[in-house]
């Protein structure tokens, strides 16, 4: 009934239920309902640890060392102690680091090298593929046996025949378990590392193979026999049985067990399976908890029925010539039970596809991501950095690497499996991955260690390792000469492979554990201390060693991160007003493609985001320490050490610049307090000119109002007085008018709106109109004008009428002051090296020395307060200056009190640059209006 | 000289220094019957009030060197000026010189340019108490 197509048909709905689960569970994960996500199904999958080897290889080593199969799950056991403190490290750096293999951790530690991610990827390939060859050996052993159903062994022809065909059968199952596997591993065209349906069927896997083996179990021993006490007592009645099960006696091999134990302890760690499931596939740390205790627990359970399996085999075969390996299946054939057989070949499958498809896509991320990923980057005829998406570039090596590693196990299975037992050929990938220990271990609490001390450590190693173990193993297959196994390479006696240096009475595991890891750690050790790390390295290896420094779990981080966000964003609503700072991350998150920023968590971008935003701000570096002050760096933020250290630099220069500013604030604060009090002081001014303004305006309306009314009401009044009166309201009123107009003129000049018609005068000819415009006056005064000249002067640029006023202005007040009798005004013009002075001189009452100053204010007026008050509206002198100013001049007087007084003025012969002269041609240049 | 209540005419002394403002007060005062006196400056001011004893006072505010408050502050320091009636000419219509007008004494306050009706309903009426 076991028919080869029955035992196809019910493998393959077998690996359709597993396709159906892993379905499940990628929908679930998509969903955000992980059903991964508890310590049971994490317990579970670590169980892929227990492969062929255990469900079919234990039994066999069994039959040969007794209770010597249970180092192999000793060393995990007590490795599954110490998880809470190691693993649990490891799982909190990788996922800060977004670790995604074994390779990538130990190149992340060592400054991100890209060479020791190399060389970890080829050890761990090397290493792992005689395990897979394991694999495929059993399955494919165990696959042809059950193809003899219901007969148990073969005849020797047949025997020829099978090996043949066995060997077909292994190849058809490596491809096979290479469609697989690519079905299941790299499914996901986004190339992701986490494999959440995968995890999934694994656990489901290991559920039916331990499942299976304890059906087995319990069928054989209570079954077959009455209970363990029944198959005991038999076992013991034959001799050689006896000493399996005499657990004080010389079969056991205390340094066999101690090295089998230890390898085994490094193995559940560092085997890239183990990795891959343990801390990549991770959920939540804390069930490491449960799987402390859960996975110890599966081996015990699983080992339970190896012995009696082991005793109940060799009773029922004694003849030797069954392969003890095959026991688990080869027991319920021999007892008729095709149920069971299927349910046993169903579990075994479980085992060996179970620890293929997770070892395999474990060593097709670490080739595709250490090994291919960087060699082609560095082809730069790729365009690889053109491209945007290199998913599916990423996937296809990936299956590559698949299809490769699997037909490597084949390779190896061909040259060197058939000559080993199961357990010997996984025990040479346990030593394999037993080198990544140093590197990783002292990796996490030894912050020296360094990258040329971990490439050393490694590859020596491995070279020790390929040396005593793959070597050999390749040997004794035929496939090289035995010679330098029995001899030593070049006939050096030191040089055995499995007695190097003369190391003897060792088991070749015991041996080349010994040998590797002495040069692995020695190397390792010796060459970081006289290395000296490099800065990137120094920075991950705080990461890695600080890893734990923050006791906080997953669940309050996630916390946290939330609280962030809300953090965040208020943070930067400070700086740039709240409405902004919610726009501005609601587009970050439409962006990113979610309806909420807070539904993206406040990741590393989002922080980055922030500050970028707060940097348009407030400046990068005061940015980062803002940012910093809310964000409260993750446990791992240390790597930003150095980034820090620099920009606290930064930010210590910003605070220099900072004191730097206020101290030219205050500066500044000073200069305004003053500037104000002299706008105060202008404005004060300000009001006193408008009230004397008004003074002056209204002092000539008071006469002539007064007047006008006395006018009014007296009609009757006497044509003289009448004259009279009319005379003064005549002339308050011319008074009235000059008084606006010399208002209005100074305002304007004073405000540049002023028009000046500049072009070249002969001031000599403005003299002589302005002194025969005054000679009425003149006259009338009995005052001597006299002109003096000097030889010859140029031309000089100005404006004519206003130079007129200037001179008429000055001749009048001239006239003012002079005597009634023997009054003389003269006016000289000098010629001075770059400018033309004109005095005007008068023989007056002079002016007194304090008065010199205020006559050019406005509205001070100058004469003998006793007499009468002069005539005047005060703004003429005011106005000259105004004017002679503009020509590029100046005005001043010189007087003795009681002799006269010189007004001069200079013009310069070019105008002086930067002198308000061209007002009106920029005005018109710029077309703004001015008033004439 | 003395101030003779039972005298009919009433003297008024006018201070300014702007001529035609003088000349223009002097018509008025003297068409409506009083008295008048004629001072160009505080100086002159003072030394007339004390001679020419006014019944009433047209001072203005802002002349050089001594100014109208200063006169009036003078004048109300002598008691032999207790009955004197001050009225103060300005041009400068501030709120804050009426108010000091008034704290330094002065009875009345004028905004020029004035109308002369005006001013005179004000002089007769700082008058009313003296007798004519």
């Amino acid at each position: 009934m076991l028919t080869g197509t029955v035992i196809v048909i019910a493998s393959f709905v077998y690996v359709g239920l597993l396709f159906a689960i892993a379905y499940y569970g990628d929908k679930r994960a998509d969903a955000g309902r992980s059903i991964i996500a508890n310590p049971y199904i994490y317990a579970l999958s670590l169980a892929v640890y227990c492969s062929s080897w255990t469900f079919y290889g234990s039994v066999g080593r069994a039959t040969t060392s007794g209770i010597g199969f249970l180092p192999i799950y000793l060393g995990p056991t007590l490795m599954a102690a110490l998880w809470w403190l190691v693993l649990r490290k490891i799982i909190r750096i990788s996922k800060a680091n977004r670790i995604t293999s074994i390779a990538d951790f130990i190149a992340s530690r060592y400054g991100k090298s890209q060479l020791l991610g190399g060389l970890v990827t080829v050890i761990a390939v090397v290493g792992i593929i005689p395990y897979i060859a394991l694999q495929l050996k059993a399955v494919s052993s165990n696959f042809n046996i059950l193809l003899r159903y219901p007969a148990i062994t073969a005849t020797e022809t047949q025997s020829n025949l099978l090996l043949i065909s066995e060997r077909e059968t292994t190849f058809y199952i490596a491809l096979l378990l290479a469609a697989f596997t690519i079905l299941f591993g790299t499914r996901h065209i986004d190339a992701s590392e986490r494999h959440e349906g995968l995890v999934a069927a694994i656990a489901f896997e290991s559920l039916v193979k331990l499942l299976s083996f304890l059906v087995l179990g319990i069928f054989i021993t209570f079954v077959l026999y009455d209970g363990f006490e029944d198959l005991f007592q038999r076992a013991l009645e034959y001799p050689h049985l006896a000493k399996l099960i005499d657990f004080g006696g010389d079969s056991v091999n205390y340094t066999s067990w101690a090295s089998l134990t230890f390898v085994s302890f490094l193995a559940i760690m560092f085997l890239p399976r183990q990795f891959q499931i343990a801390v990549v596939e991770n959920v939540d740390e804390r069930h490491l908890n449960k799987a402390a205790w859960l996975f110890p627990l599966y081996l015990l359970a699983i080992n339970i029925f190896v012995l009696p399996i082991a005793l109940a085999g060799l009773m029922h075969f004694p003849v030797g010539n069954i392969d003890a390996d095959t026991f688990v299946l080869t027991l319920p054939i021999a007892q008729q039970q095709p149920l069971l057989t299927l349910l046993v070949f169903i579990g075994g499958l479980s085992a060996a596809t179970g620890m293929v498809i997770v070892e395999t896509i474990a060593l097709s991320t670490m080739v595709c991501n250490n090994l291919a990923m960087p060699v082609l980057l560095r082809f730069h005829a790729l365009h690889l950095h053109e491209r945007t998406d290199l998913s599916g570039l990423i996937v296809s090596i990936r299956r590559g690497a698949i299809v490769g590693v699997l037909l490597l196990g084949y390779a190896y299975f061909r040259l060197a499996g058939e000559a080993y037992a199961l357990v010997s050929i996984g025990l040479i990938s346990f030593v394999a991955v037993a080198q990544f220990a140093p590197a990783i271990l002292g990796g996490m609490y030894w912050r020296r260690a360094t990258r040329p001390g971990a490439i050393c450590g490694l590859a020596a190693g491995f070279l020790v390792w390929a040396y005593t173990l793959l070597l050999p193993s390749f040997a004794k297959s035929g496939w090289l000469p035995l010679a330098f196994v029995d001899h030593g390479l070049f006939d050096i006696a030191l040089l055995k492979p499995l007695e190097l240096f003369g190391l003897r009475g060792l088991d070749d595991i015991t041996h080349c554990l010994f040998w590797s890891m002495l040069f692995n750690i020695g190397l390792y050790l010796v060459v970081s201390l006289v290395t000296v790390p490099s800065v990137a390295e120094q920075i991950q290896a705080n990461l890695f060693v600080d890893a734990q420094r923050d006791p906080g779990v997953r669940r309050a981080e996630s916390l946290r991160s939330d609280a962030s966000i809300n953090e965040l964003i208020t943070l930067v609503g400070r700086f740039l007003g709240h409405h902004h700072a919610q726009e501005a991350f609601a587009a970050y998150a439409r962006q990113r493609g979610a309806k909420s920023v807070r539904d993206l968590g406040a990741d590393a971008d989002l922080i980055h985001f922030a500050e970028m935003l707060l940097a348009g701000a407030i400046g990068a570096g005061s940015a980062h320490v803002v940012v910093a002050s809310v964000v409260q760096e993750e446990p791992l933020g240390i790597d930003k050490v150095m980034n820090i250290l620099d920009e606290t630099s930064q930010v210590l220069a910003y605070s220099r610049q900072l004191e730097q500013k206020s101290r030219e604030l205050e500066v500044a604060t000073t200069e305004l307090r003053s500037a104000n009090q002299r706008l105060q002081e202008l404005d004060s001014l300000k009001d006193d000119f408008m009230s004397t303004v008004t003074h002056e305006l209204r002092t000539p309306l008071t006469s002539i109002r007064a007047f006008s009314e006395i006018l009014h009401d007296n009609p009757a009044l006497d044509p003289v007085q009448r004259e009279k009166f009319l005379g003064i309201i005549i002339r308050e009123s011319e008074r009235l008018t000059r008084l606006i107009n010399q208002v209005l003129d100074l305002a304007k000049i004073e405000s540049g709106n002023a028009e000046w018609h500049t072009g070249e005068i002969d001031v000599r000819e403005v003299i002589e109109e302005a002194l025969s415009a005054l000679s009425q006056l003149f006259t009338e005064k009995n005052i001597i004008a006299e002109l003096h000249l000097a030889a010859d002067f140029p031309p000089i640029t100005a404006d004519r009428d206003r130079l007129m006023q200037v001179m008429l202005n000055l001749l009048s007040n001239a006239a003012k002051f002079c005597g009634q009798s023997g009054g003389r005004v003269r006016v000289g013009i000098v010629r001075e090296p770059a400018a033309l002075r004109v005095d005007v001189e008068d023989n007056g009452i002079g002016i007194s020395i304090e008065d010199q100053h205020t006559i050019f204010e406005k509205f001070h007026q100058v004469g003998d307060t006793l007499t009468q008050k002069p005539q005047g509206t005060g703004l003429g002198l005011p106005i000259c200056r105004q004017i002679v100013h503009h020509f590029g001049g100046r005005l001043w007087v010189k007087s003795a009190p009681d002799g006269g007084a010189t007004f001069s003025f200079t013009l310069p012969l070019k105008p002086a640059s930067g002198t308000p002269v061209a007002d009106v041609e920029l005005l018109h240049k710029f077309g703004l209006p001015h008033t004439t | 000289m003395s101030r003779e209540t039972n005298q009919t005419t009433v003297k008024i002394l006018i201070v300014d220094d702007e001529p035609n403002i003088v000349l223009s007060l002097e018509f008025l005062m003297k068409s409506n019957g009083y008295e008048v006196a004629v001072a160009g400056n505080g100086e002159e001011a003072l030394r007339m009030a004390a001679s020419f004893m006014p019944h009433l006072m047209l001072l203005d505010v802002m002349m050089p060197a001594i100014d109208g408050f200063e006169v009036c502050r003078q004048l109300r320091v002598d008691p032999v000026h207790k009955s004197l009636k001050i009225l103060l000419l300005t041009a400068r219509g501030r709120e804050s010189e009426v108010k000091r007008g008034f704290s330094v004494g002065a009875d009345g306050y004028v905004m020029k340019p004035f109308s002369t009706h005006e001013l005179l309903a004000k002089v007769r009426e700082l008058l009313q108490d003296t007798p004519h």
